[in-house]
């Protein structure tokens, strides 16, 4: 076990971290500002991959079709949310986990129907291969350019939030939605905007994964689950927290399967380690959450006070 | 009016034993598996091939009109459950099949072995069933759980790698999966790394095979996993210095489809290949495209074979399905043109066979397929035969 090992592995972890955090800053957006559980966000996941892969193909260029996915998420999202999820803020949580659970059966068939239940999606060759980032730790290219892609949209988010209007109103609707209605923000056209930025993030995330994930139907139950323990960790609403929250789960899962199983070894008869390891391991970020939720039950970065 | 409707269902009843005696002028069959959610592109494949089967067949099997109901067990247990106690107790059918998923097959089926139906497994084939619990009324039509693994397991102690490294998810599938590839392999295990089931990044367990210097990779990762494994593994520049090995179903069509061109040069095990050269691979091979647009996968071989397995049973026969023994001397005779070309039954009713190892390359129109190129084990049977007590 070198440094250079321990290195990749924290590159690694930093990586699926920026990733979880796409898709945990437009569901923490959403259920903070709106107080709206939606478990379609993994659908909008899905159809930003769906989008990608079809429009990469189309168009033969890697940037071309991402960034042409990302607009056409955001709309197939803001869609969404006139037809159908205005009509859920006012009902309770049950009947909105309820309804937007049956939007995750409809997208999956419909993304069937309409494309098959999968998809290919390539990464552009000049990615494909690895780089040499210092001598004996090379490190693919692609995941070098995720890592860049995930920091530049967190540092847009932080603008986007604390230095603009739109972000003014977003922050006082998240912390106190009554009072911000009462002072006039239009928070209906407000609530559209988030949603379709939280579909942007959605297809960001979607597009620069599909080339290292499988684009299949039923890829955004899985990751969402993790969006969800982000945003539990990092404080409900808050974009601050949704960025700690989802490096700390990225780097607890990422560290806790390269090294717990060894370390387990070190102290433990092999058969009890090999046994405990992977096990523990694989439940490692729920245990984070657990540890969370009982010293700061409100997450880390609570947008309430 | 009471009395009347009692003679009338008296009547109902007698009619049907008569009609029971002789011969079934109909076949009905049971068709359960997974056709929806993301683990549906195999079930799919079997039930487009079985129905293919019968549609060639002129919408018959063994001569008699073929009846299919179909049922979507959704990837549930409980579900799968109730779909095979209304095909058997309500639509009395004569034949169940379907199944993906070994856990949702043992949690449906032995409702037909209380009722002897007679389940043809066109897919799941666990260890369980092929020893202690051997069943009468089970015949496994595509292959062992294990075989695969021991044959990739054989394939790298013949090819001499010293070093393997194998990855599984950490369930009993997995367990048994490596323990099935460990059962013939003599070289060194560089680590047996267990993962989460349905894990989606493999940056972290990729970084420690790099570390660790294997000549081999063995993963068992079905479905979506293995697709976000093997692309990760090709961005990670390691297939450069490790060969890759995957189970016959890890690299089918219905992974290299979507995964693309990063599938050149792997290797995996199976017991059919698309380009097996008997007539009726030819002829499966040739049907399933002209009607599906797509290549078969070897789930869909199995459903295909599955469907003329019955057919041959029910042809031996004469129709007369009542006769169980009858039925079950006929299907382990097999005789028919299997599209895996010649295998048999052991007395366990799991299959002897041969299985070969394949490469993804390009076929002649520049399409990524697997080509054979050598067979691993020959009449190769399971290791769990001793201990089923049926002759």
């Amino acid at each position: 076990m070198s440094w250079i090992l321990i290195l990749e592995q924290s590159l690694n972890g930093l990586q699926f971290g920026l990733m979880l955090f796409l898709l945990a800053a437009g569901l923490t957006l959403v259920f903070g500002i709106m107080d709206m559980i939606n478990l379609a966000h993994g659908s909008l996941y899905m159809l930003g991959a769906f989008f990608a892969a079809t429009l990469v193909q189309a168009t033969g260029s890697f940037a071309l079709g991402v960034l042409l996915a990302i607009p056409a998420t955001a709309l197939a999202g803001m869609l969404l949310e006139v037809a159908v999820l205005r009509t859920l803020y006012a009902r309770d949580h049950l009947s909105q986990v309820l309804a937007t659970f049956a939007l995750i059966l409809i997208a999956n068939e419909v993304v069937r129907i309409v494309w098959g239940s999968d998809l290919q999606m390539t990464m552009p060759a000049a990615l494909s291969g690895p780089v040499q980032l210092l001598p004996g730790m090379p490190y693919p290219a692609y995941r070098l350019l995720i890592i860049g892609v995930g920091l530049a949209v967190a540092a847009l988010l932080y603008v986007l939030v604390a230095k603009t209007r739109i972000g003014m109103l977003v922050r006082a609707g998240a912390s106190n939605r009554e009072m911000a209605l009462a002072m006039g923000v239009n928070i209906q056209r407000l609530f559209t905007l988030v949603f379709g930025v939280g579909a942007a993030l959605c297809a960001v995330a979607g597009a620069m994964l599909g080339p290292l994930f499988a684009v299949q139907v039923g890829m955004g139950e899985s990751i969402l689950i993790l969006a969800f323990v982000v945003i539990v960790i990092g404080g409900i609403g808050s974009i601050r927290g949704a960025l700690v929250g989802a490096v700390l789960v990225g780097m607890v899962d990422t560290i806790g399967r390269a090294f717990l199983p060894h370390l387990f070894g070190l102290f433990l008869p092999p058969q009890f380690a090999s046994a405990a390891g992977p096990a523990i391991a694989s439940v490692l970020v729920y245990l984070l959450m657990a540890v969370v939720l009982f010293v700061r039950p409100q997450g880390l970065f609570p947008a309430r006070g | 009016m009471k009395n009347r409707l009692l003679a009338l269902a008296a009547g109902f009843a007698f009619t049907m034993l008569a009609a029971s005696a002789g011969a079934a002028d109909k076949v009905k069959i049971g068709f359960v598996s997974t056709l929806s959610g993301p683990s549906a592109a195999l079930g799919v494949d079997i039930r487009d091939a079985f129905t293919l089967a019968v549609k060639l067949n002129g919408g018959k099997l063994g001569g008699l009109s073929a009846e299919i109901l179909i049922g979507d067990d959704q990837f549930k247990p409980d579900v799968g459950r109730q779909l095979a106690e209304k095909f058997v107790k309500l639509d009395k059918v004569d034949f169940l099949t379907g199944y993906v998923f070994s856990n949702i097959m043992l949690a449906s089926i032995p409702v037909a072995f209380e009722n002897k139906v007679i389940y043809v497994s066109p897919n799941a084939a666990p260890s369980p069933l092929a020893g202690k619990q051997c069943n009468p009324y089970f015949f496994a039509v595509a292959w062992p759980n294990d075989a695969y693994h021991e044959a990739a397991g054989q394939y790298a102690t013949q090819k001499g790698y010293k070093s393997t490294y194998l990855i599984a998810p950490n369930y009993q599938a997995g367990k048994d999966s490596l323990g099935g590839f460990k059962r013939f392999y003599k070289g060194k295990i560089a680590d047996e790394v267990y993962t989460q089931l349905g894990q989606l990044d493999y940056a972290a367990e990729l970084a420690q095979v790099r570390a660790a210097k294997p000549e081999a990779l063995y993963i068992f990762l079905p479905g979506g996993m293995g697709i976000n494994f093997i692309k990760q593994f090709v961005a990670s520049g390691l297939s450069k210095d490790v060969q890759l090995i995957t189970p016959g179903f890890g690299s089918d069509q219905d992974v290299i489809r979507p995964v693309g061109d990063a599938m050149l040069g792997l290797f995996d095990t199976s017991h059919w290949a698309l380009d097996f050269d008997n007539p009726a691979n030819k002829k499966f091979v040739a049907e399933f495209e002209k009607e599906y647009k797509r290549l078969p996968s070897v789930f869909a071989a199995q459903g295909y074979d599955t469907a003329l397995l019955i057919d041959s049973a029910v042809r031996e026969v004469k129709g007369k399905l009542d006769d169980k023994e009858a039925v079950r001397r006929a299907l382990k005779a097999a005789k028919f043109a299997s599209v895996r070309g010649n295998f048999k039954f052991n007395r366990n009713q799991y299959p002897i066979q041969n299985y070969v190892l394949r490469v993804v390359g390009r076929d002649a129109q520049g399409r990524l397929v697997n080509k054979t190129i050598a067979t691993v084990f020959k009449d190769h049977g399971d290791a769990y035969v001793q201990d089923c007590a049926m002759k």
